[in-house]
């Protein structure tokens, strides 16, 4: 997956979790904590989506890489390189 | 093999239930009474639908909010707000002799009425409003402080404390004489500050809701069977051996039964020691009239009464109940959206609670049994009529449960409604992987309980 892709699978996650929240506007480099109202929950849930949807395993450590779409993708880009869309 | 086994078909065991499973693990849940719901079910009886445990669902807030453990639970369990039908109370009422506060869902009203009952009391209200802490950011150091002793360093009219224990107390405290600093902000937001609410079709819609969703990720729910014990071997559970003696295998077992109630079932070693089961229990009087309340007069969603200037909040120990004090529940005062007739609750009901002795209850013979009901029923709705238009001459029918029935059915020690006073928060056990979740993780009431199943899964069950 390109690193656009991913932006788009993190969206797609995050309208799923977030069903309120307008993510139109969304910065890219600024923490998701600061845009929208996620909570720890929340957050567990991207880890847990991205699991069950794409078999990605996040160890619990890596948590904080998840802080920002920005750094969400770069992190994720070579786990999900040869995952299909 | 199970990844998980959940003891339990409470609010609490299936939404930890659903969490599991909508997250591809092969999950089990068991329950042994007939029907689900636990310390909050429902039942039918002489052509009537009537709900255990529900007075109002508390933790209310309006759709689109999103902070607070309603919309949390909505997220966590991919609800959409409508899917509860909840609708708001009209309004509530703490009524002590000479004096009462109404509140609703905002604390405004609240405010405003003790700025017109104990105007110099203000500003210590205000100071205690500033000092209840955020439910993520509850410290367990602070959880045990006493929150009568926060009250009096802000509040100087005893009677303004006693008034705003009253409500908090009866809806969500397992410590006799005081309350958990940690059990007093959580239930001064679920109440004064978020609010009551409930849907017209009862504890029976949440409880369909969560079932349907859990049954749509396909895993197993299984009615009528009992855990007899958990086995321990070095440390760690392999899993449990139900009533009929059948092993079923599993990675984690999370139990909903309750803390001694648990320990008990440990196979190892014995592990019912120091911590003590719940002390509180309550009567229900539930009385069916032939007018709604509001055709008598009566517009109050919950009346907490007590019948002089001091609260106490104790287990009766000389007689079966103290009517000293009460809730007086109205399901059909709240604003069920429409003006269709069919569309409101048939009959005119209002629910009696008073606290009770478990243990007198529980020792009393058959016959003894149906006598107390019936006289005890005739002094709990003595004691509120004073403070509630009397509705004695409109009942039609009338269902009382006891200490007993909820013990009975819901295998709770003492029939405990709130759990046992020490809370163990963060939902372990000496065993590495059996957790515990419900009254005695410490979220109480619908929402709370929900809250603690998903807490505890996400915690335990689903990071890595």
């Amino acid at each position: 997956m390109t690193p656009n892709e991913i932006r788009d699978v993190i969206l797609d996650i995050l309208e799923d979790i977030a069903p309120d929240e307008d993510l139109t506007d969304l910065k890219d480099d600024i923490a998701f904590r600061d845009q929208l109202e996620l909570d720890s929950m929340d957050f567990l849930d991207i880890v847990m989506e991205l699991r069950k949807r794409y078999r990605v395993q996040i160890p619990e450590e890596d948590y904080p890489e998840l802080a920002s779409m920005q750094s969400t993708c770069k992190y994720l880009e070579p786990l999900m390189k040869d995952v299909a869309v | 093999m199970y990844d998980t086994i959940i003891i339990g078909a409470g609010m609490s065991g299936i939404a930890a239930g659903i969490r599991l499973a909508y997250y591809d693990q092969k999950v089990c849940i068991l329950e042994r009474h007939y029907t689900i719901g636990g310390l909050n079910s429902f039942y039918r009886l002489r052509g009537r639908d009537y709900d255990v445990g529900l007075h109002a669902v508390t933790n209310f807030t309006p759709k689109g909010t999103k902070k607070g453990p309603f919309a949390r639970l909505l997220r966590q369990l991919r609800f959409r707000w409508e899917d509860f039908a909840l609708s708001p109370q009209i309004g509530s009422t703490i009524a002590f002799p000479g004096v009462k506060l109404d509140f609703g869902n905002d604390l405004e009203l609240l405010l405003s009425e003790i700025r017109a009952s104990f105007p110099d009391q203000v500003d210590g209200f205000q100071a205690i409003v500033d000092r209840i802490v955020d439910y993520d950011d509850l410290s367990p150091e602070d959880y045990e402080l006493s929150a009568r002793e926060l009250l009096a360093e802000h509040i100087t009219e005893p009677l303004l404390i006693e008034m705003l224990l009253c409500p908090l107390m009866w809806y969500g405290n397992a410590r006799e004489d005081d309350m958990d600093f940690g059990q007093f902000c959580i239930m001064f937001r679920s109440i004064f500050m978020e609010g009551f609410a409930r849907p017209l079709a009862g504890v029976r819609l949440i409880l369909k809701n969560l079932v349907r969703r859990y049954r749509e990720l396909g895993w197993v729910l299984r009615l009528r069977t009992g855990v007899d014990r958990i086995h321990v071997q070095d440390g760690r559970t392999t899993g449990v051996i139900l009533d009929d003696g059948t092993e079923l295998e599993a990675k984690r077992v999370i139990s909903s039964a309750g803390w001694v109630e648990t320990m008990r079932m440990c196979d190892d070693i014995d592990r019912v020691n120091g911590r003590k089961a719940g002390q509180l229990s309550f009567v229900e009087s539930i009385s069916v009239l032939d007018k709604k309340p509001s055709e008598l007069g009566y517009d109050r969603t919950i009346l907490f009464y007590n019948d002089s200037d001091k609260f106490h909040w104790r287990r009766p120990k000389d007689e079966l109940c103290d009517v000293r004090t009460g809730v007086i529940c109205s399901p059909n005062n709240f604003l069920y959206e429409s003006d269709d007739e069919s569309k409101k609750l048939p009959d005119g009901i209002i629910r009696i609670t008073t606290i009770a002795d478990f243990e007198g209850w529980e020792n009393l013979s058959e016959e003894q049994y149906r006598l107390e009901k019936l006289k005890w029923y005739d002094r709990a709705i003595a004691s509120a009529v004073r403070f509630v238009p009397d509705f004695r001459g409109h009942v039609v029918d009338t269902d009382t449960f006891t200490p007993a029935t909820i013990r009975r059915f819901t295998w709770h020690d003492n029939g405990a409604v709130y759990g046992a006073p020490h809370k163990q928060l963060d939902g372990t056990t000496d065993i590495e992987n059996l957790y515990v979740c419900g009254t005695d993780q410490g979220f109480v009431g619908i929402i709370g309980s929900i809250i603690s199943g998903i807490s505890i899964a996400n915690q335990y069950c689903l990071r890595s």
